[in-house]
């Protein structure tokens, strides 16, 4: 894991009029790690998400991305960032119009130039890294399961093989069986492709199973950052109850006998 | 055979007798596919015995950069040659092997089939959906008037605050479009019909022509086309999201009944409020039509009134009354048919918007022909 920062932020402020959500917020993300970010319900973690993808404009602070302040960036350098990573939302959002092969040539045919047929291939070989069958490149979203379309999402993400994917909850909706196959995608794909993947979740086994390090957000800002080591020593009490809790000492449990192939 | 050096990627190839050396340099990731791409499939794949990719030169690879590396072994292999790989790091060779077994063969799209047989196809296809939808309609219709009939037993269970909510909204908000569209077509109706007449010196019956047609068909039937547009979409657009996002269900297992609680407010202020915009229709195209009148021919104001009052009689307007309230139920009966039958996604909520106004206006024109022969024949 090298310990560049590809993305860092610093004294991020976010407030929907005078409801404020994050305020004098900081977090890094390195290369090449698996970031989970935790936190309660309205703690604003997909604000987090949202605001470095650009889609929401924050009230104060800075954010670089690869190098580069969010506020001092040209049109041409937001889109040369757009092509350096991946977002998988919460359903897939997929687009509905688009079969599955489409949806991942989207982005291919946006920011390249390459003939249909190896845009052709390249959605084959998307497809299959993702553990889906060939039959699905030519159904519509519509035709999936919810486990179906979020692999299909996470295959579009990977479309113009990104340095970093933006991952919103992908275990919720799955089935626990679902949910560890997700978690165990997700880990071969890091490891393959040397992906960074930022992760907000809820899912506890996500947490043990593929996360290098956890941070916590509550009280406006990132707590606390560290290991899932670390976070059971925690003495903040929203951190003790969330690692400790019936559902925190399971998935433990679940780890430390390696029941997960 | 060297490839462009002032692409970022390239592949220098050499061959001896029987064995070929490819050695990919620079970036080997998908910005530089297509010239890769290119030098790739200029290689004859066949009759040589052995070939060596050697990647010890590889700046970067990623998955389509595997990807043509896999493509081409495969290919070299289905010639005749040994392929090896040499020199890749172990995070290149993982991601070789993770590529080699996503390699499927895959359709991007659903073969088209013969367009002959798909035209055949899909017009009996379309003649059997309408064939559904009427007899689907006709059901509707039926479940509407037992919920009346059940809420005319037991007024108690009628929606009043949705009810009156959806007066307003395709009602009464509906007033300012209905009354400027009725008195521009009113006067349009004036102008064109007096310039006719005055051919053979019968401008007088321009009062007639305006009065006439407004009361008995344009008034309601402007009115009806433009409620179809405005009310019968917006119903199929609410009750058709309600349907995706479960509402419609979750209301069923409250026991909750969505004719009750939906459609049959929406019907009911649609068979309340279509006579009443088609009657403020009808005034404002006898409004307009009188301003040109009295504009162009110099007929005044009290002279058009007796004109009127000569012209018409009381069937002309009881004609539009018994039409309205048949229009506003099929209106609302479409808007909220179509929205019911929404399903999947977000576009099959706009494909059935549209199919309601199409159908909404159809069925109003449709209805309204039958109308015209009925009263024809009963002498009204």
């Amino acid at each position: 894991m090298g310990h560049d920062a590809i993305i860092s932020i610093r004294g991020l402020r976010n407030q929907f009029g005078p409801q404020v959500i994050h305020d004098r917020l900081d977090l890094d993300i390195y290369s090449g790690e698996v970031l989970g970010i935790v936190g309660g319900s309205g703690t604003g973690k997909s604000v987090l998400l949202r605001t470095i993808l650009g889609l929401n404009k924050s009230a104060a602070g800075r954010i670089e991305i690869f190098g580069k302040a969010r506020s001092e960036m040209t049109p041409e350098d937001a889109h040369a960032a757009e092509r350096r990573w991946g977002v998988l939302f919460q359903d897939g959002a997929l687009f509905s119009s688009l079969t599955v092969a489409q949806n991942i040539q989207v982005a291919l045919k946006e920011h390249l130039h390459l003939p249909q047929r190896l845009m052709d291939e390249i959605a084959a070989i998307k497809i299959g890294l993702v553990g889906l069958p060939p039959e699905a490149g030519p159904k519509f979203p519509s035709e999936l399961s919810g486990g179906m379309r979020k692999r299909a999402g996470l295959a579009r993400a990977l479309a113009l093989d990104p340095e970093i994917v933006f991952l919103d909850e992908p275990t919720a909706g799955l089935d626990p069986i679902g949910a560890s196959a997700f978690d165990e995608l997700i880990k071969n794909l890091q490891a393959t492709l040397g992906l960074t993947v930022f992760m907000v979740t809820h899912d506890l086994d996500s947490l043990y199973a593929i996360c290098d390090r956890i941070a916590v957000l509550a009280e406006k800002k990132v707590l606390v950052t560290g290991t899932i080591d670390e976070m059971m020593t925690q003495e903040h009490p929203w951190i003790r109850e969330y690692f400790h809790g019936p559902r925190g000492r399971a998935a433990m449990a679940a780890k430390s006998v390696p029941m997960r192939s | 055979m060297a490839g462009a050096a002032q692409s970022e990627a390239w592949l220098d190839v050499s061959e001896d007798a029987s064995s070929l050396m490819l050695r990919p340099q620079g970036d080997w990731i998908v910005r530089h596919a297509d010239a890769v791409d290119k030098a790739l499939q200029a290689i004859d794949p066949y009759g040589r015995r052995a070939a060596t990719f050697d990647l010890s030169h590889i700046r970067k690879l990623d998955t389509t950069g595997a990807w043509l590396i896999h493509r081409t072994s495969t290919a070299l292999q289905r010639g005749g040659a040994v392929v090896t790989v040499a020199g890749a790091s172990s995070p290149q060779a993982t991601l070789l092997h993770a590529v080699a077994k996503a390699d499927q063969p895959m359709h991007a799209t659903r073969p088209y089939g013969n367009p002959f047989v798909n035209v055949v196809v899909r017009m009996g296809a379309a003649l059997e959906e309408a064939g559904h939808t009427l007899r689907d309609l006709v059901a509707f219709l039926g479940l509407i008037l037992e919920t009346l009939g059940k809420t005319l037993v037991n007024p108690r269970r009628m929606r009043a605050t949705s009810t009156v909510y959806h007066m307003e909204q395709a009602g009464l908000n509906a007033v300012p479009i209905v009354s400027l569209i009725s008195f521009l077509i009113g006067a349009v109706l004036a102008f064109q019909g007096s310039e006719q007449l005055k051919r053979f010196g019968g401008e007088i019956f321009t009062v007639n022509l305006v009065a006439v047609s407004f009361l008995r068909e344009i008034g309601i039937l402007m009115t009806a086309i433009m409620v179809a547009g405005r009310s019968g979409s917006a119903f199929t657009a609410q009750i058709g999201s309600m349907k995706l996002r479960e509402e419609i269900d979750a209301m069923r297992t409250l026991g909750l009944d969505p004719m009750e609680v939906l459609v049959l407010p929406r019907v009911i202020a649609l068979i309340v409020m279509v006579p009443i915009l088609g009657f403020i229709g009808a005034m404002m195209g006898l409004l307009g039509g009188g301003l040109v009148v009295w504009m162009e021919l110099g007929m005044s104001p009290q002279m058009y009134l007796v004109r009127l009052n000569e012209a018409v009689d009381v069937w002309d307007a009881g004609v539009a009354f018994i039409k309205a309230p048949v229009f506003g139920l099929l209106i609302a009966m479409i808007g909220c048919f179509e929205g019911m039958k929404v399903e999947g996604s977000a576009e099959s909520v706009g494909q059935r918007t549209t199919a309601s106004v199409v159908e909404g206006i159809f069925i109003v024109i449709v209805v309204d022909a039958l109308f015209s022969i009925m009263f024809v024949k009963l002498g009204i």
